[in-house]
């Protein structure tokens, strides 16, 4: 038991769990409904899966998904790429582009335009990445190249034209597969996320994605390449980039290049000093940024629950963020670190005296 | 020992510090005269740098009390900030150079002092300026820190510590980046200040230097208090078996390993005809044969560094012809060494040994894991086994293999990395200064792994700026001055003057 209060208290993840638990308490009593799931009929007239617990893992899949990459990137450059909801609406823009090109849409078109996505945004990606590990530009100024520049480039993708494009296949990503009552992005994310544990697992990715981000002079010496570790955390983010827009897309059914993902990087960042990543770089948690992103949506979702006019969410989701940052600081552990060792102290002294007795 | 109460100016007594599974200090005393050297001795974790912390207040007490003489009278004092010691007139130089370097020298004599809202940028050039020339540190006021050599930028650091009209001055291993000429300013610097009535805290491990300079001595070990001596009462031999706690294994017992003709006649492990790399640019010739200990020795500074790291390719190789094992080797990049089963422990641990942030075991897997391949991580176990191993065997003090190595001493840290190195099996290691900062018995414990490493067929070449120490391990020195390679000195050649004769160099012999 102690032993695994000292892990817990330990590791990175106390803080974001701790915030989401306390979410799911205060909902617990202001509203027990809130966690109720139920099943409906959607307009297609299959049963899905309904209530708020479903609208926060399918909000928060996109900014989840972004976070992986995000992450890695933090980690290892000790700086965060803000151009990433930018890359998404190219991204997005290139799908649609490639499936309006293409005639009918099916599952190949579907996943060749994934591709392409993909490719784009990958090349994009590495573009901030070469900035980056090789010009040595701070991460921050080098994306900022794109973060300005990549909605423009997404506007001229597909013309300057905002199209729509709606075909059940397209539906059944943003929205439910026939038969499957589990929203497609959280399924998605679920895929994602099993697929980074294996490269994590298999790889030795995140020791080296550290050990750059802690001590580039040791990583030299030691024989690994911080540049390539650089570049492949913007390659895979550029996978992230590129699933996120094609997600989204496919949800709302039309590629927006102004407002596709828009401020989504920023809820990106947040999510990954949540999940308690610094944002100096060096260790990482990606569960904890995959939790971060889940405690953004629940907020905003426990919000709009709580009929907090839309316009005045951001304010309230601020208040509560501050107070989930403060916790997370370094002074308030220190502070809590203290007060429970002090206690552990007092009892110490009252035990021996009852030693000494007998 | 009778002492006037009065000239202490320094008390701390029962002094208690615990960290998470360690007893860092356990009752310790210590009292610091007015005008006196007061050296602090002991092991890798003794206790002296936690000691100098709980002072200095980067630490809180467990238990325990300071006392400092306020103006004639000893009062308990409650340090809870360094910036309040030093408004206590207590200051600190730290082993690891804690200024900043992208600021000037004006700027980090000045920063953080008094508090004044606005600066005066031309009384503060002034004054430093002065203060440079009086203390003879060859920097100017206007230039970034960063760009004077590590031995200037601690000087500046004590110079403002002295500026700063201390009445305890502590030095955290001030002399271990400095060479002769410079510890002798800094020396007669320390003399000059203690006729002022400062009393100085010397932590350091080299014994030459603590003898020359101290008047007395407390010895740690163990985070317990060994005792205070008189250092003129107190014979080296005495002390060093106090701070190992154990009846010391005479020095002299490590015995040279002599290569027979046989092995010298052998192909050499490495040969290098001509290598040179941006850092190190006068090309040289380098060969090493198995089971052989050599050494670079020179100045500070005289490129014996930038020499082995052009072996391993370090820095970007520029020229040269390397052969391994008799055959052609193409060595670009550390990686192509490492995959030779060469080993390179770096000078600045710090900046190029430690992952400060991983854990013990990561930091020791590194190497091997790298070797191993991007796809073929180690799995927990195999890693855990890996560190258990080489904890025990080089005797690393760690809380668990799970810390991270940023909290163990710097004598464990550099355990740790030797630990990285010796796991990937190598056939040659080099070991720039593996003994700095590290307490005379790790120093003579790494000393005999080197010596039993060459014994199981290893080679290595080993850099100390302890001459006696290369003299004890090496088989032959290779003597650079400014940065060429002067001469080469083998067997009965080998002694502390005829080393000095020939980097001293032509100057002697043209007088």
């Amino acid at each position: 038991m102690n032993k695994l209060w000292k892990k817990l208290t330990g590791s990175q993840l106390v803080i974001p769990l701790f915030s989401l638990l306390l979410i799911i308490i205060f909902n617990l009593f202001r509203d027990i409904e809130f966690f109720s799931i139920s099943i409906v009929t959607n307009n297609q007239g299959y049963p899905v899966l309904s209530g708020n617990l479903i609208s926060i893992l399918n909000g928060a899949s996109a900014i989840a998904i972004l976070s992986i990459g995000m992450t890695l990137i933090t980690s290892c450059c000790k700086g965060q790429d803000i151009s990433v909801a930018a890359m998404a609406a190219i991204a997005g823009s290139v799908f649609v582009r490639v499936l309006r090109s293409s005639g009918a849409i099916t599952i190949p078109v579907v996943l060749v335009a994934y591709l392409y996505s993909c490719l784009v945004a990958v090349l994009f990606s590495l573009f901030n990445g070469i900035l980056v590990a090789v010009f040595r530009i701070q991460p921050m100024i080098a994306t900022l190249i794109l973060f300005s520049a990549g909605r423009s480039i997404a506007y001229w993708i597909n013309g300057g034209a905002t199209p729509t494009i709606s075909d059940p296949i397209l539906a059944s990503i943003g929205g439910f597969i026939p038969g499957i009552p589990i929203p497609t992005p959280i399924i998605i994310m679920i895929i994602f996320l099993v697929l980074i544990s294996l490269v994590l697992r298999f790889t030795t990715l995140g020791l080296y994605t550290q050990v750059v981000g802690i001590n580039e002079g040791t990583a030299h010496l030691n024989g690994i390449n911080p540049v390539l570790v650089k570049l492949l955390a913007f390659i895979i983010s550029g996978v992230c980039v590129a699933t996120a827009g094609c997600i989204t897309v496919c949800r709302i059914g039309l590629i927006n290049h102004e407002t596709l993902l828009l401020d989504a990087e920023m809820d990106v960042i947040l999510a990954v000093a949540i999940g308690g990543t610094s944002l100096g770089g060096g260790k990482f948690n990606l569960f904890g940024s995959i939790i971060g992103a889940h405690i953004i949506q629940a907020l905003t979702v426990t919000l709009y629950a709580m009929k907090v006019p839309s316009a005045a969410v951001k304010a309230y989701k601020a208040v509560i963020i501050i107070i989930i940052v403060v916790i997370s600081s370094p002074f308030v552990k220190e502070t809590v670190i203290n007060i429970f060792r002090k206690a552990a102290r007092k009892r110490i002294k009252n035990e021996i005296p009852v030693k000494a007795a007998s | 020992m009778i002492c006037m109460r009065n000239d202490i100016i320094l008390s701390m007594r029962n002094i208690s510090k615990t960290f998470p599974g360690v007893h860092a200090l356990q009752n310790v005393d210590f009292t610091l005269r007015k005008g006196e050297i007061h050296a602090l001795m002991g092991e890798n974790g003794a206790g002296k740098s936690t000691l100098i912390k709980v002072l200095t207040g980067v630490y809180p007490k467990d238990s325990g009390q300071v006392l400092l003489n306020i103006n004639g009278s000893l009062k308990e004092i409650n340090v809870r900030s360094p910036q309040e010691a030093q408004n206590l007139g207590i200051s600190t130089v730290y082993q690891e150079i804690t200024l900043c370097p992208n600021l000037t020298v004006a700027e980090n004599m000045f920063i953080g002092r008094g508090n004044y809202r606005f600066v005066n940028w031309r009384t503060m050039k002034k004054r430093t300026t002065e203060i440079l020339e009086k203390l003879n540190i060859p920097a100017r006021a206007t230039q970034q820190l960063g760009t004077c050599s590590i031995a200037v930028q601690q000087m500046v650091a004590i110079a403002r510590a002295v500026d700063m009209e201390c009445k305890v001055l502590i030095l955290d291993e001030p002399t271990s980046s400095l060479d002769e000429q410079e510890v002798e300013k800094l020396f007669s610097l320390m003399r000059e200040l203690k006729a002022r009535g400062v009393g100085i805290i010397f932590i350091t491990h080299f014994l030459e230097q603590m003898y020359e300079i101290s008047d007395r001595v407390t010895v740690l070990r163990n985070g317990e208090l060994v005792g205070e001596y008189e250092v003129r009462d107190l014979p080296r031999v005495q002390l060093i078996s106090k701070m190992m706690g154990k009846e010391l294994e005479d020095v002299s017992a490590i015995e040279k390993r002599k290569l027979s003709d046989e092995e010298t006649g052998l192909t050499p492990v490495y040969e290098a005809e001509g290598l040179s790399s941006t850092n190190c640019p006068n090309a040289f010739n380098f060969r090493i044969a198995r089971g052989e200990v050599n050494g670079f020795t020179g100045l500070l500074g005289s490129g014996r560094s930038e020499s082995v790291r052009a072996i391993f390719a370090a820095d970007k190789i520029t020229g040269g012809k390397i052969r391994v094992n008799g055959k052609p080797a193409k060595i670009r990049k550390p990686k192509d060494a490492m995959k030779l089963g060469i080993g390179y422990l770096p000078e600045d641990r710090k900046q190029d040994g430690i992952v400060e942030d991983l854990s013990v075991r990561e930091n020791i897997i590194l190497a091997l894991q790298v070797l191993k391949g991007f796809f073929r991580p180690f799995s927990r176990a195999e890693a855990e086994e890996f560190a258990d191993k080489y904890i025990k065997l080089l005797g690393i003090k760690t809380a668990s293999m799970d810390t991270p190595i940023k909290s163990l001493s710097g004598g464990n840290q550099q355990k740790a990395i030797l630990a990285r190195w010796l796991l990937t099996n190598p056939q040659y290691l080099i070991l720039d200064e593996p003994t700095r900062g590290i307490d005379v018995g790790t120093k003579v414990e790494i000393q005999k792994l080197i010596l039993k490493l060459a014994e199981e067929g290893v080679s290595v070449t080993f850099i100390s700026s302890e001459i006696q120490e290369m003299l004890r391990t090496c088989s032959r020195l290779i003597v650079m001055r400014d940065r060429k390679v002067v001469g080469e000195l083998k067997g009965e050649e080998m002694t502390q003057d005829n080393i000095m004769h020939m980097i001293a160099g032509e100057a002697v012999h043209n007088e």
